[in-house]
C-alpha cells in the first residue's frame, strides 16, 4: 500500500536563505510522525508545506498516493492545529468547530450530527455556546483539536499544540492525544521542540537541525543509536554524557580510556566494538552508569569516580561527576551511597554506548 | 504598616502634589473654557434677534430666546442668487459623505486584507505607494483630478465628488485597516484555508467580524473628513451640486444689506452638527477591544 504520506526531495528557500535542504520523509498508514528539533530549524515551515499553506521550492509530496505538490490546501484532505489555537475569534465553538463543513456546503443534520460526536468525544459540550475569549488554554486546546477530528481526513498536521499550556496540562493532553491516535488509528504528523513529546508519542522520529534532517527512526532507534552528536545531545533528559576519549585495541577487545580530573584515566574493556579510531566521543545515557554497590546486569565495567555533585530527584538521584573534561551525569537509585566530594564505585554499560568521530560528529558503531 | 516611623518629607510631599493637582485642574479647566468659548458665543448668538445681538453684549445670554436665525438658516437664507437655506446643500453633503465613506472605508478593508495577510509579490511597495498618497496635499491633485472627472464625464457632479473623495481616502483607510490586520495572526487565515474557505470567505466571516472598532475609527477619521472638505467641493461643485461647506461660505459672505450674524451662527452650527453626531454616536466604540482574547490570551 502506498505511504499516506510521502515528501520526496524537499527545498523550501525564502527569498535567498535555503529554510529546507532536500527533505525526505514517508509514512505509512496510522503512522504518528513527530518532527522534533530546535527552534528556528524549520518544523512549522515544513509543516506549513506538506498542508499546502507554503509553497515549496523543489521536490514532490503525496498524499495517499496522489501527486499534491499544486493542490491548494483544501484539497489536500488535511486538518490541522496550530500553535496558537487559531480559533476564529467571533464564532461561537460549535461554529469554529462546524465551519469548514460550512465553506464545503455539508448539509446541516450532518453537520451537527459531527459537531454532536467530537464534541461528546473531547467533552466540550457545555462549551459549545461560547466564544474563544472565554475559554482557557486547555479548552481552547480541545476545541482546535475538536475543528481538526470533525473534518475526519487522511492526515491530521500538529503544530506544537501543547507549547502554550502549563506543564500539568501538557502532560494530561499528550496522553489524551496519544489515547486518541491509538483510538482513531489515524496517520498523524506533529510538530514539537520537546524531546519528551516526540519520545511518548511517535512511532516515528525525524530529528531535524538548521533544515536537514538529521535521523529518522522509530524512539527507541533515536534514543539508542543516535546518528550523531547532535540527536544524542538533543534527545534524552538529561543528555547523553558525550565523554572525549582514546581507544586502542588489546587482546581481550577495545580498550577505551578516559581522562579523569585527578590519578590515572579509567580503562574500560568494550568487547562488542573494534577498530574505532583513535581518538572518539564517547555517548553514555545517564543511566548506563549504576552503582556499582547496588549490582547491575549487562556487559558492565566498573571504575571508582569522585562525585561532585549529588542531586536527588525523588525516584532517581543524578550525580554529577567530572570525566575527560566534561560534566557527567550518572542517574543512580535513590538509595545510593553517593556523596559529594567522595570516590564511588560506578558500573558503565558498555552494551550500550555509542561511539561518535569528534570532527564530523558522526556515529561510528 | 501602622508601626512605620513617621517621616516629615512624605507628609509635605503630599501637599506639593495637592497643590501641583489644583493647578493642573485650573490649568485645564481655563483651556476647556478657552476652546469652548466660541462654540458658546455661536450658540447664544444663533438663538438671538438681530436688534439683541446689535445692542446686547458679545458673551451675554439671550434675554429672549428665538430659532427664527434656524429657520432661516435652514431654509431661506441666501446662497448667492438662491434663497433656500442651506438645506440642499445639507443634502448634498450627505449624498456625497455617506456613499464616499462607505467605498472608501470598504476598499480600505480589503486593500489592508490584502497587504496584511495575503503578503504578493510587491505588497510592501504597493503599501508605501498607498501610504505616499496619504501626504499628497489637495493642491497638488486637484488639476490632475479636474482632468480625469471631465474624462470621465463625471465633472460637477456629486458621483464625481464621491469618487474625488474615495480616491483621496484611500490612502488612509488602507493605512488604517492594514494595522489593524498585520496584528491579526497569519494562522487565522491558514485555518481558514485548511477549513476550505477562499479570499473572500475568509474576509468575510472571520476579518470582517474582527472590525468593528477598525471601522469606527475609519468611518469617523473619513466621515470627518469628507464632510468638513472645502477644496475639493469649491472646486470640483457647480450650482446644484455644492456640499454644505461650500453653502455655509456662500452664506456668510453674500452680504446684501445687514450682516446677519445670528443667521450666519445658526447655519454654521448645522453645517457641523453631522459630525458631532458622529462622534457621540460611535465615539464609545471607538474603546471596544473586540479582539480580546481572540488568538491567546
Ligand atoms: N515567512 C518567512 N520569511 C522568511 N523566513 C522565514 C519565514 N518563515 C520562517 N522563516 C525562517 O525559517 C526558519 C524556520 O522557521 P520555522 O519553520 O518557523 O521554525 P520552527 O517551527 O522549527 O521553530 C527560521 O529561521 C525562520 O526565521
Ligand atoms: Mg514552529
Amino acid at each position: 500500500m502506498a505511504p499516506i504520506l510521502e515528501v520526496k526531495n524537499l527545498f523550501k528557500n525564502y527569498g535567498s536563505t535555503e529554510v529546507l535542504k532536500d527533505i525526505n520523509v514517508s509514512i505509512d498508514e496510522g503512522d504518528f510522525l513527530v518532527l522534533v528539533g530546535p527552534s528556528g530549524c524549520g518544523k512549522s515551515t515544513l509543516l506549513n508545506c506538506i498542508a499546502g499553506l507554503e509553497p515549496i521550492t523543489g521536490g514532490d509530496l503525496f498524499i495517499g498516493g496522489q501527486n499534491m505538490t499544486n493542490v491548494s490546501p483544501k484539497d489536500r484532505d488535511i486538518a490541522m492545529v496550530f500553535q496558537s489555537y487559531a480559533l476564529y475569534p467571533t464564532m461561537t465553538v460549535a461554529k469554529n468547530i462546524t465551519f469548514g463543513m460550512k465553506v464545503r456546503g455539508i448539509d446541516q443534520a450532518t453537520q451537527d450530527a459531527k459537531l454532536n460526536q467530537v464534541a461528546t468525544q473531547l467533552q466540550i459540550e457545555p462549551l459549545l455556546h461560547r466564544k474563544p475569549g472565554q475559554l482557557s488554554g486547555g479548552q481552547r486546546q480541545r476545541v482546535a483539536m475538536g475543528r481538526a477530528l470533525v473534518r475526519d481526513p487522511k492526515l491530521f498536521l500538529f503544530d506544537e499544540p501543547l507549547s502554550n499550556l502549563d506543564a500539568k496540562l501538557r502532560v494530561e493532553m499528550r496522553t489524551e492525544i496519544k489515547a486518541l491516535h491509538q483510538r482513531l488509528g489515524a496517520s498523524m504528523v506533529y510538530v514539537t521542540h520537546d524531546q519528551i513529546e516526540a519520545m511518548t508519542l511517535a512511532t516515528k522520529i525525524v530529528v531535524m537541525k538548521g533544515g536537514i534532517i538529521q535521523q529518522i527512526g522509530t524512539p527507541a532507534e533515536i534514543y539508542n543509536r543516535p546518528a550523531n552528536l547532535f540527536v544524542a545531545d538533543f534527545m534524552g533528559s538529561p543528555a547523553m554524557n558525550l565523554i572525549p576519549a582514546r581507544t586502542r585495541m588489546n587482546g581481550k577487545g577495545m580498550l577505551v580510556e578516559i581522562d579523569r580530573k585527578d590519578g590515572d584515566p579509567i580503562v574500560l574493556t568494550d568487547t562488542r566494538n573494534k577498530d574505532l579510531p583513535e581518538n572518539v566521543i564517547l555517548g553514555v545515557r545517564p543511566e548506563d552508569i549504576a552503582d556499582a554497590a547496588l549490582g547491575r546486569a549487562g556487559e558492565t565495567q566498573e571504575a571508582d569516580c569522585v562525585i561532585d555533585i549529588v542531586e536527588p530527584a525523588g525516584a532517581d538521584t543524578f550525580a554529577v561527576m567530572q570525566l575527560g573534561g566534561k560534566h557527567v551525569t550518572a542517574r543512580l537509585h535513590a538509595e545510593t551511597s553517593a556523596s559529594a566530594g567522595q570516590s564511588q564505585r560506578l558500573t558503565f554499560d558498555l552494551g550500550k554506548v555509542s561511539y561518535f568521530e569528534p570532527e564530523t560528529g558522526l556515529r561510528l558503531n | 504598616m501602622t508601626d512605620l516611623p513617621y517621616n516629615p518629607s512624605r507628609g509635605q510631599s503630599q501637599m506639593t502634589k495637592m497643590v501641583l493637582r489644583i493647578v493642573l485642574y485650573v490649568l485645564l479647566g481655563l483651556f476647556a473654557l478657552f476652546y469652548l468659548m466660541p462654540l458658546f458665543v455661536m450658540l447664544t448668538t444663533s438663538l438671538k434677534s438681530l436688534d439683541e445681538i446689535r445692542t446686547g453684549d458679545l458673551v451675554s445670554l439671550p434675554r429672549e430666546v428665538t430659532f427664527d436665525a434656524w429657520r432661516t438658516a435652514w431654509s431661506t437664507a441666501c446662497t448667492g442668487i438662491q434663497c433656500e437655506g442651506v438645506r440642499p446643500y445639507f443634502l448634498n453633503s450627505l449624498l456625497i459623505a455617506i456613499p464616499a465613506v462607505m467605498i472608501s472605508t470598504l476598499m480600505g478593508a480589503l486593500n489592508g486584507y490584502v497587504v496584511a495577510q495575503w503578503r504578493f509579490k510587491g505588497a510592501n511597495i504597493f503599501f508605501a505607494l498607498m501610504l505616499f498618497g496619504c501626504f499628497i496635499p489637495f493642491q497638488v491633485v486637484l488639476l490632475p483630478m479636474a482632468r480625469m472627472l471631465g474624462i470621465m464625464g463625471v465633472a460637477g457632479t456629486i458621483p464625481g465628488l464621491i469618487f474625488v473623495h474615495v480616491i483621496y481616502g484611500l490612502g488612509f483607510t488602507t493605512l488604517f485597516f492594514r494595522n489593524y490586520y498585520v496584528s491579526i495572526p497569519s494562522e487565522l487565515t491558514k485555518a481558514a484555508k485548511v477549513d476550505g474557505a477562499g479570499f473572500f470567505r475568509i474576509f468575510w466571516s472571520i476579518f470582517l467580524p474582527l472590525s468593528l472598532p477598525i471601522i469606527v475609527v475609519t468611518v469617523i477619521w473619513q466621515f470627518t473628513q469628507i464632510w468638513n472638505d472645502f477644496l475639493f467641493g469649491v472646486s470640483f461643485s457647480q450650482a446644484g451640486t455644492q456640499p454644505v461647506t461650500v453653502a455655509l461660505n456662500n452664506i456668510v459672505n453674500s452680504t446684501t444689506g445687514v450682516k446677519e450674524y445670528n443667521v450666519d451662527m445658526a447655519a454654521a452650527i448645522i453645517a457641523a452638527l453631522p459630525t458631532l453626531f458622529v462622534y457621540v454616536v460611535a465615539g464609545k466604540y471607538f474603546i471596544r477591544g473586540l479582539t480580546a482574547g481572540s488568538v491567546k490570551g
